[in-house]
């Protein structure tokens, strides 16, 4: 076990190495001058060489990798070209934001997903399996700004219900917020409710045609009782694996939402540094989506061992 | 009891705690449950074949690309107005007898450009699909067959860039080397590449341990025409699965990155770029503007959905 997770420990950090070097020279087969980004197309070459000198971005490449992960090791994220300060606080509030709309969305989708999974494998083959499949099937395929328009539509300029913009301004109560974060919450529950609930079907269906399922039946169990006490439990484990590895599609989703509602967050911090070649922002912003991916991935394994003594026992291979 | 087909014994490649399992998570809709649905993929039998013409999902999705297609190739010339032809005289005009879908904020008919705006996400799908499974499949196969430190290496950089939300790597790309039909097919291919080469990857790890493998070896075939001569023809169901997946996906992957505005660039009709163009207009009520091409993108993916996962469940019955 301590050998499994040390195992899993090491990967994580190797695969975040990889990351950052991923990360950063992607960053920088983005074209042009940060400095000239900055100043526009009028500054003097002198004005432009000095910003670019004081930025650091003339010094090689390999030295400059060298510099960030040293900087990022301490804590320190770089320095944004665009705003001439530090990019960590504008990282952190954006994270924040964007956990906020995350974790909205998983409390709707996590047990509406999981309920309408298990309700189509108890009626397999049948009307309600295949109205669940189809329409979560469906749903899944749809672009997020595709049914976030419709919501927009239908609740924001025809009902007049919710508000249609996601963030409640400075200072705004929780309540406030809520109402302001359930729009752009929605389309990010209905690409993922399909994807829960097929695994949770996928999932109960193989308990329900189990031994022990049989077993629990044969000696006299109410359904109720079988279904919450046998099938569930080894139903849901699959489910947890997706449920982790989906954070890093939310935050992928994110920025679609968040710039369709204009919010605030991760995504939209890095769609706007991408756009002004804000190279220390977009590789701040980019590297912790990586690092909230990974971590989720290792919960969940962490998680699934927990659960299934299997896995505990014979896991390591 | 329903004639249950024997699994293939997993080399513990479908292990939830395999470090790269291969689990969708790209939006992971409708993509294959991981290594259990790609391995229990059969033969692509004749018989297969007619049990999949007597699906409806799969006539009622290949009915609604068909029509697509045909817009795309003919549409130009039973379209009511030019798409290209502004009438800033009647500007933002609701929907009518006139104008069915109304005008946009240049006058333009939003039926002709709803009807016309396919042509660009129907050219560049299939190729950018068609580049990512040529290339995937190579790498899969070369992971999976040659094995050893070759495979740990590449595994682990695919898993990085996999933490990775992929609009988010597809739109630092696109940034870099700028929004043309080519540059999109390309960074949609190489992003999607990763992805189909863990599938394969994961059939071939089941497929190697067959004793038609350890034969042709025994006769003297080179690993280039054991890999390509006998292991591509049995891992080409999965093959195949993943590319009706993929298919729906880079329709997302198009539309979503023209939404964001790296798609092609206006005036030519395309869903999501005229999205991105008015949806600042839904405030203003003009809801026309970007519902009926939200409408268009959503029948689109769903259709491409609909016919992947009557593909993937005829395959893997």
């Amino acid at each position: 076990m301590a050998a499994f997770l040390l195992r899993r420990l090491g990967f994580m950090i190797l695969t975040l190495f990889l990351l950052s070097l991923i990360i950063f020279f992607a960053g920088q087969i983005v074209p042009g001058d940060p400095g000239r980004a900055v100043l526009g197309p009028f500054a003097a070459n002198s004005a432009v060489q000095a910003l670019d000198h004081s930025l650091g971005v003339d010094k090689p490449l390999i030295t400059r990798y060298l510099d960030w992960l040293g900087g990022l090791l301490h804590g320190n994220f770089g320095k944004s070209y665009a705003y001439q300060s530090p990019v960590a606080p504008f990282v952190r509030a954006a994270l924040i934001n964007s956990v906020k709309l995350a974790v909205l969305a998983f409390v709707i989708v996590v047990p509406l997903g999981i309920v309408g999974g298990v309700i189509a494998a108890l009626y397999e083959g049948r009307t309600a399996d295949r109205a669940i499949s189809v329409t979560g099937l469906s749903l899944s395929s749809v672009p997020e700004f595709v049914s976030g328009i419709v919501l927009i539509v239908v609740f924001g300029v025809t009902l007049k219900v919710l508000p249609v913009t996601a963030s409640a301004g400075p200072g705004a109560g929780v309540w406030n917020q809520f109402r302001h974060l359930i729009l752009p919450a929605i389309p990010l529950v209905l690409v993922l409710f399909g994807y829960i609930a097929r695994m949770a079907r996928a999932g109960t269906i193989e308990s329900l045609n189990s031994d022990y399922t049989r077993t629990a039946v044969l000696k006299g169990l109410p359904q109720a009782t079988v279904i919450r006490r046998h099938v569930l439990r080894n139903s849901l484990l699959p489910t947890i694996t997706v449920i982790a590895t989906q954070t890093g599609y939310l935050i992928g989703g994110l920025v679609v939402v968040e710039v369709l509602f204009n919010y605030q967050g991760l995504g939209n911090l890095i769609y706007k540094a991408a756009i002004g070649h804000d190279f220390a922002m977009l590789e701040a912003g980019v590297l912790i989506i990586g690092v909230v991916y990974v971590v989720a991935t290792l919960i969940a394994d962490i998680l699934l061992t927990l659960l299934n003594p299997r896995l505990r026992i014979g896991g390591t291979q | 009891m329903s004639g249950s087909m024997p699994q293939p014994a997993d080399p513990g490649a479908a292990s939830p705690v395999d470090p790269v399992a291969p689990i969708d998570r790209t939006g992971g809709y409708l993509g294959p449950t991981g290594a259990a649905a790609v391995v229990a993929a059969g033969r692509a039998t004749p018989a297969r074949w007619r049990l999949l013409l007597r699906k409806t999902t799969f006539w009622v999705g290949a009915l609604i690309i068909l029509f697509w297609v045909v817009c795309a190739i003919f549409g130009h010339l039973f379209v009511p107005y030019n798409p290209l032809a502004q009438q800033l005289l009647v500007n933002n005009q609701p929907p009518s007898g006139a104008h069915w879908f109304g005008t946009d904020p240049l006058g333009r008919d939003v039926l002709s450009r709803v009807l016309t705006g396919a042509r660009d996400i129907l050219i560049i799908t299939p190729l950018a699909t068609i580049l990512a499974t040529i290339l995937g499949t190579a790498l899969g196969l070369a992971m999976g067959y040659i094995g050893g430190w070759f495979d740990t290496v590449v595994s682990r950089i695919v898993e990085a860039i996999l933490a990775l939300p992929f609009v988010i790597i597809a739109f630092l790309f696109i940034v870099a080397v700028g929004a043309s039909v080519g540059s999109l097919t390309v960074v949609i291919g190489l992003v999607f590449t990763p992805l189909i080469a863990r599938t394969v990857r994961t059939a071939v790890l089941v497929e190697r341990q067959q004793d038609y493998v350890s034969a042709s070896r025994l006769l003297g075939e080179g690993p280039a025409r054991v890999m390509f001569g006998e292991i591509l023809p049995n891992v080409l169901p999965a093959v195949l699965v993943e590319f009706t997946v993929r298919l729906g996906y880079a329709v997302f992957a198009v539309v979503t990155l023209s939404f964001l505005g790296f798609g092609i660039q206006p005036p030519t009709p395309n869903w999501g770029t005229d999205i991105a163009a008015n949806y600042s207009g839904l405030l203003a009520g003009y809801w026309w503007q970007t519902l009926f091409p939200a409408l268009a993108i959503a029948s689109l993916v769903t259709a491409v959905a609909l016919v992947a996962d009557s593909i993937e469940q005829v395959l893997s019955s």
